[in-house]
């Protein structure tokens, strides 16, 4: 039997790696707060990546910054009162058509207090971004 | 240097492992492109309102769950009244009935009884129909305190959800002979309206001052 030629494999292998490579958006933020999410069983997959914003809460990676809740926006610790304005950035780059569609993923640590998330939620609120998901683990 | 070259026929490459490794690196991106999937349960936040609007809701219209700091339920309508001491009973236990179930009977009132909320007939189209309803009049209301854990309301939450999601999967049994997951959009929209998820987050109040 001939032996089939197989030099174009790898071409092909490769055009597909590229295809991967390119539409994948690895995100590039570090996370600078230690995030154990909380479980819920009845969790939804959050489509089109594009259209979220993340808010990660929790207490700082780095332990010389203390146990207190810290919020992450981007690449930096924020307060409350800089919401607003991440989230009129985020909006808009984001298309006009898209930004109604905008989702604010909150991606808490389980331990953090109800006040702070409730105080993130009044501040997304004033900021007209009402498209929330509470960020889980699925369970069972 | 004089050496005389001697024309050598190039040896051809072996190109067999190129195809195993390219592989590798496809395999690679696969799984670290999928790792990063992000779930959570999605809400709807109410407009921001300039003052305070009270609304004036009848008690048998109400149920409010709340969270205390010690991460201790309390579930309060007229109905019936039940206090879980941790986020494991709310599952339910020998002598106290779930939350879920709780949230269930609430919602359908089915022997339209004067303590739970009170029923209006809808037309929902077809294949539903007129329907007895409580959905323009109920409201659930998950109140927690300052310091009440995140994780607490995350269970809890996470409860309400799940008996909002199996009541549309009982109805999307009953009126479409199918799983609420195979519907079309516009089936999955009718079931919605006849079962709509309201639940009110309503703002934290502080019980126990911060501590």
């Amino acid at each position: 039997m001939p032996e089939m030629n197989t030099a174009t494999l790898p071409d092909m292998v490769f055009a597909v790696l590229f295809f991967f490579m390119v539409t994948t958006t690895m995100r590039t933020e570090t996370v600078m707060v230690r995030l154990n999410l909380p479980t819920a069983s009845e969790v939804v997959k959050l489509e089109r990546k594009s259209l979220i914003t993340y808010i990660n809460i929790g207490p700082p990676m780095d332990y010389r910054l203390g146990t207190g809740t810290q919020m992450q926006l981007n690449d930096r610790f924020a307060d409350i009162a800089d919401i607003q304005d991440y989230i009129t950035q985020e909006r808009a780059s984001l298309s006009e058509a898209d930004q109604p569609f905008m989702t604010v993923s909150i991606k808490a640590d389980e331990e953090t207090r109800m006040s702070y998330i409730s105080d993130v939620k009044q501040a997304l609120r004033q900021a007209y971004a009402l498209r929330i998901s509470y960020s889980a683990r699925r369970s069972q | 240097m004089a050496r005389k070259r001697k024309k050598r026929k190039v040896m051809p490459l072996n190109g067999a492992a190129l195809a195993d490794i390219s592989f590798l690196f496809l395999i690679f991106f696969l799984l670290t492109a999928t790792m990063d999937v992000d779930s959570g349960l999605p809400r709807q936040l109410p407009r921001p309102v300039q003052e305070d609007v009270s609304m004036e809701i009848e008690r048998r219209n109400m149920f409010v769950v709340m969270v205390n700091r010690y991460d201790q339920i309390q579930v309060t309508n007229m109905h019936v009244g039940e206090i879980y001491e941790n986020t494991d009973e709310i599952f339910g236990t020998s002598t106290k009935a779930s939350l879920k179930d709780k949230v269930k009977e609430f919602v359908l009132n089915e022997s339209n009884l004067g303590t739970l909320p009170a029923l209006e007939e809808q037309d929902f189209g077809d294949p539903i129909g007129v329907q007895l309803t409580t959905g323009n009049t109920r409201v659930i209301s998950l109140q927690n305190d300052a310091t009440t854990s995140y994780r607490a309301y995350m269970v809890v939450q996470n409860e309400l959800v799940r008996a909002f999601n199996e009541l549309r999967q009982d109805a999307s049994r009953r009126f479409f002979n199918t799983n609420y997951d195979e519907l079309t959009t516009a089936q999955r929209e009718q079931i919605d309206r006849f079962l709509p998820q309201r639940i009110s987050e309503a703002e934290p109040r502080d019980f126990s001052g911060g501590r």
